[in-house]
């Protein structure tokens, strides 16, 4: 939680804070407890005061090198020490190491008797001497209210009290008193208004039979603080308070695009699958391939050496390694490489807090890079529907500050795939893939769509999805005039087209070779007019040079006769030729 | 007050075993008296004043009286659970009783102590 990117609480008051170390608690009130002033601790039995106390102060002594005192009122040093344990905290060895003191006050109702005047100087030598002994910045009471039951003259009580919180501001130190939650004030017997620096109030409802412990700072002087009640738990490393909401959406965000392990699912999201640390919802009906898709998601993820962790829900490890063999999916060397990991649990097994509380342990230990909720539904049915979407609002919050890319699947009931409960829990998602079921032809066939993608252009097409002992794959469905086919009706009407695209080849071919055929034709007859009009040409020119033959030797015979005849003919001649030229010459 | 049960705090030290004795008679043993105070206050002076007018006008030499003041030795405050001051502990004869304040009132201490006679102390 220390790194979720909550902390955006400006730090500038001058308010010193002490941290608690306690998870969450320092997110809430912006860096811990005031420092050198007493918080009070309220709320009814079997809230976790004693425990949240006691946290402090092991807290401070192991991680802010804080000594400690706790004094006690209620449980003797062997019975804390005995509780604590429990929480993985080691008492005992605090103790002796000198970080912390616990002292343990006993005050008997049956022996004491008041004889006059008193005063409560014994609890401060006594505090006094404690804190001397080991130099301690942090002390504990608890629960103080017993000394109401067990000491007479309540004025005197009151006015002791007061002094005390007095005396523990001047010694500097940050204290934490608990109290029992009265009916009507915070308090039995009114202790808020001696401590008014800090009030924590813890509480601890049922909610369909289900209990969750909450925690609300209702008072903080000098300083901001988350106000709203914020769940806790406590587990086997102490409280974890987890913020619904993170104080704000300033998480970085990456560029980087991961594929899905599903070439055809990567071509629809811009050709490069998802992005890094975003977050995916997988929603479908039962039966249409949720698992697969996430166990492909996981397969893709861990081949690329990146650590996967996979929440089941429903099933066991080995039966969805197993199960994702029968498609091709070889996990188990996976698991051996220690890239991925199950975690399953029924939903059923503790509340949703305790869930939410595990996963946050599993991711903090195992650093995955993916995360699997399958199926995060079954999840949030074990809680109400708010505090559900808020546990999954915490999640995705508490993931995309890690960038960790988060699938969640999410099992729809029948009907249309597209319920309300969705639609809010979608809000939350960055992708949205929706698998569904085809029923038609009495078959049912699963198809996906991508119904939004934060920040990639995709695909708006329905694919169906075909699961094989192959793997899976995507492929186009058909859509035409009659609606969208898949399964065997598409592939009829895939044989359908496939023959009609055949036939319309073979007319093709045979209007090809006919046209062929007749162009032959035609070339033939241009073959034929021209050797025809080559004939005709010869004629022509053999016509051309029986008229030059028979010219010249008419000419020859005139030039003959007129040198016979002596006569003037070649002046003739030449006048006719002269002619002849000048009448081409204009 | 009547007391019912005293679990005695191990820390206390016991001096030696609870003898018998009837309740009407007078003890047999000393009786054991301590006496925390935290330092010199008004309130302090008051309840050592009248332990010791107690033990000088009731118990006599029947009174072993020790005053201890938690300022000197603190640890002693937490070894005998003391929260209140001044506070008288009857350590014997059982049971262990404590009386807080400054003893302006100790009609119990005589009820509890089994003084018949219920000589009055002057205040």
């Amino acid at each position: 939680m220390k790194n979720n990117g909550s902390k955006s609480i400006p730090l500038k008051t001058l308010l010193p804070k002490c941290p608690t170390g306690i998870q969450g608690l320092d997110e809430i009130t912006g860096g811990g407890l005031p420092r050198g002033r007493p918080t009070l601790v309220c709320g009814g039995a079997g809230c976790g005061k004693t425990l949240l106390a006691a946290e402090f102060l092991v807290r401070g002594a192991t991680q802010f090198g804080e000594p400690g005192v706790l004094m006690a009122f209620e449980e003797t040093e062997k019975e804390l020490k005995a509780n604590v344990a429990s929480l993985g905290f080691d008492l005992e060895g605090l103790v002796r190491r000198k970080m912390i003191v616990i002292d343990y006050v006993r005050v008997e109702r049956s022996e004491v008797q008041e004889s006059g005047e008193y005063d409560l100087e014994g609890l401060f030598v006594r505090l006094g001497h404690a804190i001397a002994a080991i130099g301690a910045q942090r002390v504990v009471l608890d629960t103080l209210e017993v000394l109401f039951a067990s000491l007479p003259n309540e004025a005197i009580l009151r006015s002791e009290l007061r002094r005390l919180f007095r005396w523990l501001k001047d010694k500097g130190v940050t204290a934490v008193i608990t109290a029992e939650r009265g009916r009507e004030s915070m308090t039995r017997h009114g202790l808020e208004e001696y401590v008014s620096d800090c009030v924590i109030l813890l509480d601890h409802r049922i909610n369909d039979q289900i209990a969750t412990r909450h925690l609300r700072v209702v008072k903080y002087r000098g300083a901001l603080h988350g106000t709203n009640e914020f769940p806790f738990l406590i587990g086997d490393e102490g409280i974890s308070v987890l913020p619904i909401t993170s104080l704000s959406l300033n998480h970085k965000v990456s560029d980087e695009r991961i594929a899905t392990g599903i070439p055809r699912l990567d071509a629809m999201l811009g050709g490069r699958g998802f992005f890094r640390g975003s977050s995916i919802l997988l929603t479908g009906t039962p039966g249409t391939g949720k698992t697969i898709v996430s166990a492909n998601f996981a397969q893709a993820a861990a081949r690329r050496g990146e650590r996967v962790l996979f929440f089941s829900f429903e099933e066991s490890p080995d039966q969805i390694i197993r199960n994702m063999h029968s498609i091709g999916l070889r996990l188990e060397p996976l698991v051996k490489r220690g890239l991925l990991r199950f975690h399953s649990a029924r939903p059923s097994l503790y509340g949703l807090e305790m869930h939410l509380a595990r996963m946050f342990k599993e991711i903090t230990t195992f650093k995955p890079h993916v995360v699997i909720i399958d199926p995060i539904t079954s999840l949030m049915d074990s809680g109400t529907e708010s505090e559900g979407k808020g546990m999954v609002t915490r999640l995705v919050d508490y993931l995309k500050a890690g960038q960790v890319t988060s699938l969640f699947t999410s099992l729809t009931q029948g009907g249309h795939a597209l319920q309300q409960s969705e639609a809010a829990m979608s809000s939350l998602m960055d992708s949205w893939l929706l698998l569904q079921d085809f029923e038609g032809n009495g078959e049912r066939n699963r198809v996906l769509y991508v119904l939004k993608a934060r920040g990639m252009a995709h695909s708006n097409q329905i694919r169906e999805f075909l699961i094989s002992d192959r793997g899976v794959d995507l492929v186009d469905a058909y859509i035409g005039p009659s609606g969208v086919l898949t399964g065997s009706a598409r592939a009829a009407q895939e044989a359908l087209e496939k023959a009609a695209g055949l036939s319309s080849q073979q007319e093709a071919a045979r209007r090809k070779r006919e046209l062929e055929r007749k162009r032959e034709v035609i070339e033939r007859q241009i073959n034929g007019l021209r050797s025809d009009y080559e004939s005709e040409t010869m004629e022509l020119r053999r016509v051309d040079e029986q008229v030059g033959t028979s010219t010249l030797m008419l000419t020859t015979e005139r030039t003959a006769s007129g040198i016979l005849r002596h006569a003037d003919a070649k002046v003739a001649v030449h006048a006719r030729n002269r002619a002849r030229n000048g009448k081409v010459k204009s | 007050m009547k007391a019912m049960k005293s679990p005695k705090p191990k820390s206390t030290r016991r001096l030696r075993p609870a003898l018998k004795q009837s309740p009407a008679s007078h003890p047999e043993g000393k009786c054991i008296l301590r006496l925390f105070v935290a330092g010199a206050t008004v309130r302090s002076r008051q309840a050592i004043l009248r332990v010791r007018e107690l033990c000088a006008a009731e118990l006599k030499d029947h009174c072993q009286l020790e005053v201890i003041d938690i300022y000197q030795q603190p640890g002693l405050a937490r070894e005998n659970q003391i929260v209140a001051t001044p506070t008288l502990i009857v350590e014997f004869p059982p049971p262990l009783r404590r009386f807080i304040g400054n003893l302006a009132n100790i009609s119990g201490l005589f009820v509890e102590l089994d003084l018949v006679k219920k000589v009055r102390i002057t205040p």
